[in-house]
């Protein structure tokens, strides 16, 4: 069996490349898409912690379907957000959404 | 040594098409890197044996999730406009944080030293799915947090419903 790091170190790695994503990405959907990376990293870790600490028990099973749910809901909120700020902007580039800016 | 080459192949396809997902100008292609990765997301779950969330993964993730982000990708931009340039001039302050804190995660991993510090896996004993099923509608189990992922779901998509309707008003304002 794969050492439990090596999932630790990927999941890492995949969390890095969507906190970048979304730090420097320009257009709001795909800041979601860099927000949906960093919720699969920690999907793996939560999925590798039960396999290698508590494989006959299902909490973290349970947990990593709650986190499921919650993401299809964040995804449904955030793109209907995104396509109502189209509506009012004319644009989904996050700095064109500047409302609330002096 | 199969799981092994799996799991390298499976970690190498889900990295680069991550890569792919944030660095792309084209935000459909940007997309199907989503998509990708997500598909190798399940193939580590398959490894780890939870057999019910690497199908949900695909259901859940690749199914309605990258649909929703393509149909948004489409509806939220001008016919005919080309892609430009999707990066953020202060790009290098986010490479600088994204990189500090994957260095801050695996000098955690590498302090910790899981491979050592934790006695060996166990094997999976059993039907993990039915036992996971039985756990999520029992209500000594987990029937709560299961029914509160299910009205949260329900109000998600009623709020979103009503957001991106906007009713008459803003269907005027579309045409201008």
């Amino acid at each position: 069996m794969v050492p439990l790091s090596w999932y630790l170190v990927v999941a890492a790695l995949l969390f890095g490349i969507g906190v970048y994503g979304v730090l420097a990405r320009r257009n709001a959907v795909a800041i979601l898409i860099g927000l949906e990376l960093m919720f699969n990293a920690v999907l793996i870790n939560v999925v590798a912690f039960w396999r290698y600490l508590h494989p006959a028990q299902v909490p973290g099973l349970v947990f990593a379907v709650v986190i499921f749910a919650v993401a299809a809901a964040e995804v449904a909120v955030g793109l209907a957000l995104f396509i109502a700020v189209y509506r009012r902007f004319g644009s989904s580039d996050v700095d064109d959404i500047n409302l609330l800016k002096w | 040594m199969v799981t092994t080459f799996v799991f390298v192949v499976a970690a190498a396809v889900l990295l680069v098409a991550a890569l792919i997902a944030v660095l792309k100008n084209n935000l459909v292609h940007a997309a199907m890197g989503l998509v990708v990765s997500l598909f190798g997301t399940a193939v580590l779950f398959v490894l780890l044996e939870a057999y019910f969330l690497a199908v949900a993964q695909v259901v859940i993730y690749v199914g309605a999730i990258a649909i929703l982000i393509v149909f948004s990708i489409m509806l939220t931009r001008r016919v005919g406009a080309q892609w430009g340039n999707q990066t953020n001039p202060t790009w290098p302050f986010a490479l600088l944080a994204a990189g500090v804190l994957t260095v801050l995660f695996a000098l955690m991993v590498r302090g910790w030293n899981p491979d050592q510090a934790l006695p060996a896996a166990e094997a999976v004993p059993g039907d993990v799915t039915a036992r996971l099923g039985a756990a999520l509608v029992n209500p000594g189990g987990y029937v709560v947090p299961f029914e509160v992922a299910s009205v949260l779901l329900l109000a998600a998509l009623i709020g979103a419903v009503y957001v991106a309707w906007g009713g008459r008003k803003a269907e005027k304002s579309t045409q201008r």
